[in-house]
């Protein structure tokens, strides 16, 4: 089986707080997979040295077989490791469309072009266009993203990170914070991504793990504490213990 | 959001709009025209005011220089006066070399070494403003300005120390207009550089590229999350704005036929911030605006009050910035929007 993303011993200490405690972990290709635990279980520094944020104090990362421990944000994100934030990350002063352009131009490398105006490559408005529709946001495409609903953010988020056709797609609480209205949209949304993309779910949702994941890894205190698939997962007496507590998981 | 929803192949012919030149900016440009025969000694009982003008278009310009770095890539600088400076000093040294004669004492070739040395600064200096909060980045700039500053008051062989460099002799423009008296060459020529330079960074801010420097100020963390060279992106918009900030400080040398500690001093670095907040940041036009404003407040508080006039250009600056977003440029807009309710401002 071919793994898209692996870590070997990945290990990440602040000071003395060890935040990532000595994570092997495989993605295969095409995977739908959560990564879950509770608050402060070091969830988002796992992802921020997947996506080259925070520099791992020691172990590996490998991306389809290369070596990225070392490599920048943006060598990561052309090479095809796109992420959504858990805060909104946006251009406030942009429309959705500029935005999710300008990630294409990215893409495309037709960004770095300085006399041509922006709209002139028509493919490339296009496709952002058709993005937009696919998310649902089409119809706010000239809006300004600052003055968006939040759950419209949500999914911006959402297309900018898939403008630049990952092969591997990190979604940081992408529900989080959203009215219940219209969060269904953005399960939607998850749960048509096509099978080229592999998936890491990071959530605190329970309905929404598993709903989505088919395997799932339960991070504790930064460390891999178990994993497998959804309904051993769902079944593990130890994790309800240390994790899920009394909540009723009872789903498949 | 009951609009309708145009069929997706517009969209390109709607950011193509965009970019697209508009009746009000004709109408600005039209206006710059108009004031050469206001001002040029043509109509009896009008003083001539062209050597003013064309000072003013060298500050706006400078201003123009920073909206770049700081209304689009959000790179605030104390030190684009250091750019200007040296690009005077360069244009001022080969026209003085030439001796009035091709190619040293030709304009065009002193605007564009000027150009080509202060953009070489401002390409190595760059790399000193890619990392750290603005306040850095303040401190970093202002520093190599006061480096530079000190180092043409130092260089008294080469630049004339305290006392500048003057007696220099600029050849006819494009070998046809010699600078006149009255400034008519001066402010034509002036014009035209200006309009050049801002078309080019018109082009510039409408492009994929000034698109990216958008959202770098907005958000360089997921500007890099998607896949844009933030740093790359802030040289090349650093050194652009440093090689027009040349060009700004050659054109005050040239029409001066002049060059002095003044030119590259600090105080020019601030004013011509003062002068694109006061104007407006973000619209290209602000720098131009305001550093037309800020001469004629100048003038006309100055002839009320000359001790004061400060005073005043500070209370209108706070006000202003507190009050209205995007300077003189932004109230207009939010007026006109007022009037026509048209809600969001482009």
């Amino acid at each position: 089986m071919s793994f898209v993303l692996e870590t070997q011993g990945l290990c990440k200490s602040f000071g003395g707080i060890i935040a990532t405690d000595n994570v092997s972990f495989k993605l295969p290709a095409g995977a739908r997979h959560a990564l879950i635990g509770p608050n402060g279980a070091g969830k988002t520094t796992f992802v921020n040295q997947l996506t080259g944020v925070l520099t791992p104090t020691s172990g590996r990362i490998l991306f389809e077989g290369a070596d990225i421990t070392d490599w920048s944000v943006r060598r990561r994100a052309t090479a095809g490791i796109a992420r959504t934030f858990q805060i909104n990350q946006l251009f406030a002063d942009l429309s959705p469309l500029e935005s999710v352009t300008l990630a294409i131009n990215e893409r495309e490398n037709a960004a770095s072009e300085w006399f041509r105006p922006i709209g002139s490559r028509t493919d490339i408005v296009d496709e952002a266009c058709a993005l937009l529709e696919t998310l649902g946001i089409g119809d706010v495409r000239d809006a300004r993203v600052g003055a968006l609903p939040y759950g419209k953010q949500r999914l911006l988020e959402i297309a900018l990170a898939l403008a630049a056709k990952p092969k591997l797609l990190l979604l940081d609480e992408p529900a989080a914070g959203v009215p219940e209205s219209e969060r269904e949209q953005i399960l939607d949304v998850v749960a048509r991504l096509p099978d080229t993309v592999a998936l890491v779910l990071i959530e605190h949702d329970m309905h929404l793990v598993f709903r989505f994941a088919r395997t799932i890894s339960v991070l504790v205190n930064g460390a891999l504490f178990c994993e497998g698939t959804a309904e051993e997962i769902a079944r593990d007496p130890r994790v309800r213990q240390v994790y899920l507590g009394e909540e009723d998981v009872g789903h498949g | 959001m009951s609009m309708t929803q145009p069929p997706k192949s517009d969209a390109g012919a709607q950011m193509l709009a965009g970019a697209r030149w508009r009746w009000h900016e004709g109408l600005f440009w039209l206006a710059a025209i108009g004031l050469f025969f206001l001002f040029g000694d043509f109509i009896p009982g009008v003083p001539t005011r062209l050597m003013l003008l064309s000072e003013i278009i060298s500050l706006g310009l400078l201003a123009l220089s920073i909206d770049l770095v700081l209304g689009y890539a959000g790179v605030v600088t104390l030190g684009q006066g250091a750019f200007f400076g040296l690009g005077s000093y360069v244009a001022a040294l080969m026209a003085k070399a030439g001796m009035g004669a091709f190619p040293l004492s030709d304009p065009v070739v002193g605007l564009l070494a000027a150009a080509a040395v202060s953009g070489f600064a401002g390409f190595v200096t760059s790399f000193l403003v890619l990392r750290g909060s603005d306040l850095t980045r303040l401190m970093v700039t202002l520093g190599v300005a006061l480096i530079l500053a000190e180092l043409a008051n130092q260089m008294r062989w080469l630049t004339g120390g305290a006392d500048g460099l003057h007696g220099v002799i600029m050849g006819p423009v494009l070998g046809q207009w010699d600078f006149d008296l009255w400034g008519r060459t001066a402010y034509l020529y002036s014009l035209a550089v200006l309009f050049v330079c801002f078309w080019i960074s018109r082009r510039i801010v409408n492009s994929p590229f000034g698109l990216s420097l958008k959202a770098i100020k907005g958000n360089a963390l997921r500007a890099r999350a998607i896949g844009v060279p933030v740093n790359a992106r802030l040289v090349a918009i650093y050194t652009i704005a440093a090689a027009i900030a040349g060009v700004a400080g050659a054109l005050l040398a040239q029409t001066t036929q002049s060059a002095s500690p003044d030119m590259i001093a600090f105080h020019r670095s601030a004013d011509a911030l003062l002068i694109l907040v006061f104007g407006g940041a973000g619209y290209l036009y602000g720098g131009l605006i305001g550093a037309g404003l800020f001469r004629v407040m100048q003038d006309v508080i100055g002839n009320i009050t000359l001790q004061y006039w400060q005073f005043w250009l500070g209370l209108v600056l706070v006000l202003l910035v507190l009050f209205v977003r995007g300077g003189v440029i932004g109230l207009i807009e939010g007026m006109r929007d007022r009037l026509t309710r048209k809600g969001d401002a482009p």
